[in-house]
This record gives C-alpha cells, sequence and structure tokens, in this order.
C-alpha cells in the first residue's frame, strides 16, 4: 500500500456565510465520506482543513495577502488515504461532498521513504 | 459467610496483595519463592483452622503468617545475605529485623508497580494478559487456559517464558515513574482492555469464569484510576466503557446459555448502579482528549445505554464510529460503524458501503449484509445468511444465523 493525498480545492466562498444547521449539514458530510475511507481500512490521516486566508513569503521578502488572491480556487484541506495505485486512490475520491460544491479532490501519490 | 467458602474467597481477593508486596520485596528473580511462601500460608489457615475455627481477623492471620514465612525464609537462606540483601535493605527490610510493610497503601502501590511488570513490553500482548492474570489476579494455568479455550499446558509454557522474559531483562519491581508511566500506560491499557473482552466476548461456556475475567480487569483499572500518576483521561474512559459493557452482562445470555443479540434484551435487566458508574468516569474522562479510542469506545457504549432508537443517538454513535475508525481501524469497528450508518442514513446507503468493505471472509460481514438486504431482496438475504453459517464455527452464531434464515423462509 502507498500513500496518497488528497488535497480539496474549492472556489472561494463569496455569498453568506452558511447557517449552523448548513454548517453541521455540511460537517457530517465529510464525516461520512472520512468514515467510509476508514471502514474500508484506507485512511492514513483524516488531515486537517485550513482557512481560506493566508499570506505568502516571496524569496525578496515581499509579504502578500495569498494564496494567489487573483485566483478563485482555494486549498479547503487536505486528507491522507492508502491504495495500491493511484488508480485505486482516486476510486477512493468518489463520493468526496466537495464536488457538491464545485470543488475537486487532487490525488497525489506521496514519496515513500 | 459460611466457613466452607472462606479460604477460596480470601484466596481470591488476598493472594495477589499478598504476593504483589511480597514479589516487590523479593524481587523480579523469585517469583516461585514468593508463590509458595504464599500459598503456603493458605495451607496453614486451612490446616489450623480446620480444627481451631476462623479467627477474628483471618487476612490478619493470614498475613502475619506470610509474613513469619518470609522471615524464616530469609534466616534459613544464604540468598538474603548473597543476592538480594541489598535489594531488600533498600526497600523494606533493615537487615536482620525485618517488617514486612502490609500496609493499606503499601499493597496499593506494590500492585499497581506489578502491573507496569505484567504488562512489560518484553513480552508480547497475549503473554501480558496471562501474565498479569497469574500475577496480579491469582489466576492459576488451569483458569487461565479455560478462559482462553487453550489447555493447561500451553498456559504453563506461556507463563514460564514470560516469567523468564522479565528475569532476563532484570526489570525492577518498583514505583514507576513519571516517564515510564507515560510510556507504558498504553500497554498497560491494551492489556487491561483484552483481558475484558477475553472475559466478555470469549466463547467459554463456563459465565462465571468469564464473569471474573471482567471483575479483574475492572479492578485492575480501578486501582490505576486511585492512583494519582495513572488517573488519566483514557484510564476512566477505559473503565468507563468496562462499566457500561458489564451493566449488559446478564441481560446477554439467557439460562440456556445462549446470546441474545442487543435488540432483543430485556433492559430492566440491565445494571443501573452499573451505568451510573459508567457515565461517572465518562465525565471524568471527558477532560483530556476526546478523541482517544477508548473514550469513543465508552461514548458509543454510553449511547447503547439509552435502549429507544431516536434519530440524535444513530447520528451520534455513526460520528463516534466514524471517529473511532479514523483513529484505529478494526474490523468490528468498520462493520458496527456501517450498521449505525443504516441506522442513520438508510439500508441501501449502508448496502453500497458494506460492499466496498473488504471482509468477506468474515461470518459477522454476511450477517450484517443479510440483515441489511432482509426488507429489500429476500434472496440476497439468505445467500449471505448461507455464506454466514458456512463461515462460523461459533455455536452460538450458527443458532442465531439458522434463526434468521427460518424467519426469512416464513415471510
Amino acid at each position: 500500500m502507498k500513500d496518497f493525498l488528497f488535497v480539496f480545492r474549492s472556489e472561494k466562498r463569496t455569498g453568506p456565510m452558511p447557517s449552523p444547521e448548513e454548517m453541521q449539514a455540511s460537517m457530517q458530510k465529510w464525516m461520512d465520506w472520512l468514515g467510509n475511507i476508514a471502514a474500508q481500512n484506507h485512511l492514513t490521516s483524516a488531515g486537517n482543513a485550513l482557512l481560506p486566508h493566508g499570506k505568502v513569503l516571496q524569496a525578496s521578502g515581499m509579504v502578500t495577502d495569498g494564496p494567489y488572491t487573483e485566483i478563485k480556487e482555494t486549498i479547503g484541506g487536505y486528507s491522507i488515504v492508502k491504495a495500491e495505485s493511484l488508480d485505486e486512490a482516486v476510486s477512493l475520491a468518489n463520493g468526496c461532498p466537495i464536488f457538491a460544491v464545485g470543488g475537486n479532490v487532487e490525488v497525489r501519490e506521496i514519496v515513500g521513504m | 459467610m459460611s466457613n466452607t467458602s472462606v479460604i477460596p474467597h480470601l484466596f481470591r481477593t488476598e493472594y495477589s496483595k499478598m504476593c504483589a508486596v511480597l514479589y516487590r520485596s523479593f524481587g523480579i528473580e523469585h517469583f516461585e519463592i514468593v508463590e509458595d511462601l504464599v500459598s503456603d500460608a493458605f495451607l496453614k489457615a486451612s490446616e489450623v483452622w480446620k480444627t481451631k475455627g476462623v479467627p477474628e481477623n483471618p487476612v490478619g492471620w493470614l498475613y502475619t503468617v506470610a509474613r513469619n514465612n518470609a522471615r524464616d525464609h530469609f534466616r534459613k537462606s544464604n540468598l538474603f545475605k548473597s543476592t538480594i540483601s541489598d535489594d531488600l535493605k533498600r526497600n523494606t527490610f533493615e537487615g536482620e529485623d525485618f517488617e514486612l510493610d502490609l500496609s493499606e497503601k503499601n499493597i496499593h502501590d506494590s500492585q499497581l508497580a506489578m502491573i507496569f511488570v505484567a504488562c512489560h513490553p518484553c513480552n508480547t500482548p497475549e503473554t501480558q494478559i496471562a501474565l498479569a492474570l497469574n500475577l496480579l489476579c491469582g489466576f492459576g494455568a488451569n483458569e487461565i487456559a479455560s478462559a482462553f479455550l487453550t489447555n493447561r499446558e500451553v498456559i504453563y509454557k506461556r507463563l514460564q517464558r514470560g516469567k523468564t522474559n522479565l528475569k532476563n531483562a532484570q526489570i525492577e519491581i518498583k514505583q514507576p515513574t513519571l516517564s515510564e508511566i507515560e510510556d507504558r500506560l498504553p500497554a498497560v491499557f491494551l492489556t487491561l482492555y483484552l483481558l475484558y473482552n477475553e472475559g466478555y466476548y470469549s466463547a467459554a461456556q463456563d459465565k462465571s469464569l468469564r464473569k471474573d475475567l471482567c471483575i479483574e480487569a475492572m479492578r485492575l483499572c480501578l486501582l490505576l484510576v486511585e492512583n494519582d500518576l495513572t488517573n488519566t483521561s483514557q484510564t476512566n474512559a477505559l473503565l468507563s466503557l468496562m462499566c457500561f459493557q458489564s451493566s449488559r452482562f446478564d441481560a446477554r445470555v439467557n439460562e440456556n446459555g445462549e446470546v441474545i443479540l442487543y435488540g432483543d434484551q430485556d433492559d430492566s435487566l440491565w445494571d443501573k448502579e452499573l451505568i451510573g458508574r459508567g457515565v461517572y468516569y465518562l465525565k471524568q474522562a471527558s477532560g483530556g482528549p476526546d478523541f482517544s479510542k477508548y473514550y469513543l469506545e465508552a461514548a458509543i457504549a454510553c449511547w447503547h445505554t439509552i435502549k429507544e432508537d431516536s434519530d440524535q443517538k444513530w447520528e451520534n454513535i455513526l460520528t463516534l464510529y466514524n471517529k473511532l475508525l479514523i483513529v484505529e481501524y478494526s474490523p468490528m469497528a468498520a462493520l458496527n460503524r456501517t450498521y449505525a450508518l443504516a441506522k442513520a442514513r438508510g439500508n441501501n446507503i449502508a448496502i453500497t458501503e458494506a460492499e466496498k468493505l473488504n471482509l468477506k471472509d468474515h461470518h459477522l460481514y454476511h450477517m450484517l449484509l443479510g440483515k441489511l438486504y432482509e426488507d429489500s431482496n429476500q434472496d440476497i438475504a439468505l445467500k449471505h445468511y448461507h455464506q454466514a453459517l458456512e463461515l462460523t464455527k461459533s455455536s452460538a452464531d450458527q443458532k442465531q444465523i439458522l434463526k434468521n434464515i427460518q424467519r426469512l423462509k416464513e415471510v
């Protein structure tokens, strides 16, 4: 089994704040989806969610609001799964709640030791 | 208590305490001497009490005899002068004029020290469990063998090997330091958890023996809770889990020894006091990191003490199983989680996920799918029940599966 990184990307939210009920529903969908993968013994780490705002430090020492304010997509978080192949890892990404909000999952193999 | 049961009772409650104190004084190399000295005190009791009657304070009597036995042993043996005198001076005795400290506190500390010896990582988990039962609970090879459904010889060898490993590792029996506790507590938890499960889930027929294993696991866990050094949130979580499980001990088996499934249990037989203790320890545990495996399992067990189904109940159980699987995968957790998924999200969603589980060799997997298909497709349900029947060796499960098949055929 090899480890693969799932990078969750979606467009930055522009509308109003979701209601507590919507937040709860979204959280449950993510928990269920990760639970599905964990139940198949394919989860290495649930990973973490990232706040949308950050800063980018350039070699010149320049600090900009980032990441990449001009691009609409942002990384919302990451998880690590284990699978025999890239194809199997991709199939595990099926059903990810990020798709419901127009986002995507980038799947990358992690270089082992 | 009648005179006929006084010695077995005292043996159960006092033998391991007396041994713990003596092991600590004598050191790891002298397991056998200690066992002989303490057994001898009981033998003497049975002889003397036979004619003179049981004394006012039988425990004090036994302790005095054990103390004298130990003293005599030292006087006679040059062992004292050569090998262990330095150790002993440091611990309990001063030269010839020794006193064996049998105070409540020293018994407590000695038992705690022995828990860490029995659960030492130089032994495999299965050996650790056998050692814990032998060294801490006073179980003989015969009893351990019937609890583990194996023969005496296997357990005897396992115990011998375990003790030899402990001697070779030259482990000191002493109050563990804070960093030792931190390092080794997970192994101690695992041993107590497995010891408890051995009693709770074992296929062994002897119900009172299985109950004893559970009680011993709880007693040792309580010992950890009562000591400030080991009273962590995980210790409380583990004890809470044991309390919740034990509350259903009598409700889950009928008078013929057949397993009664959770849904069919008479909840008036659930032990309310143990449930109350479980809630108490769960609250004590909730200060710490609530993602520990034992905390999550205890929280799941807590929801199961509410018999009525509700959306809230299954939603919470599903979330807890999701977290549990993220912390640590196990086939049982995966199957139970899928059952909770069915309860919270419906059978169809659960069937889709169940069929992705790679557990097709497991009879419980087919029992679960049989159950999930019962409403929508009885042919597939029957197929799974028959597969489950082929895979299981447990007669209790076979009976349950046949019952399900019968019920489906009658529909």
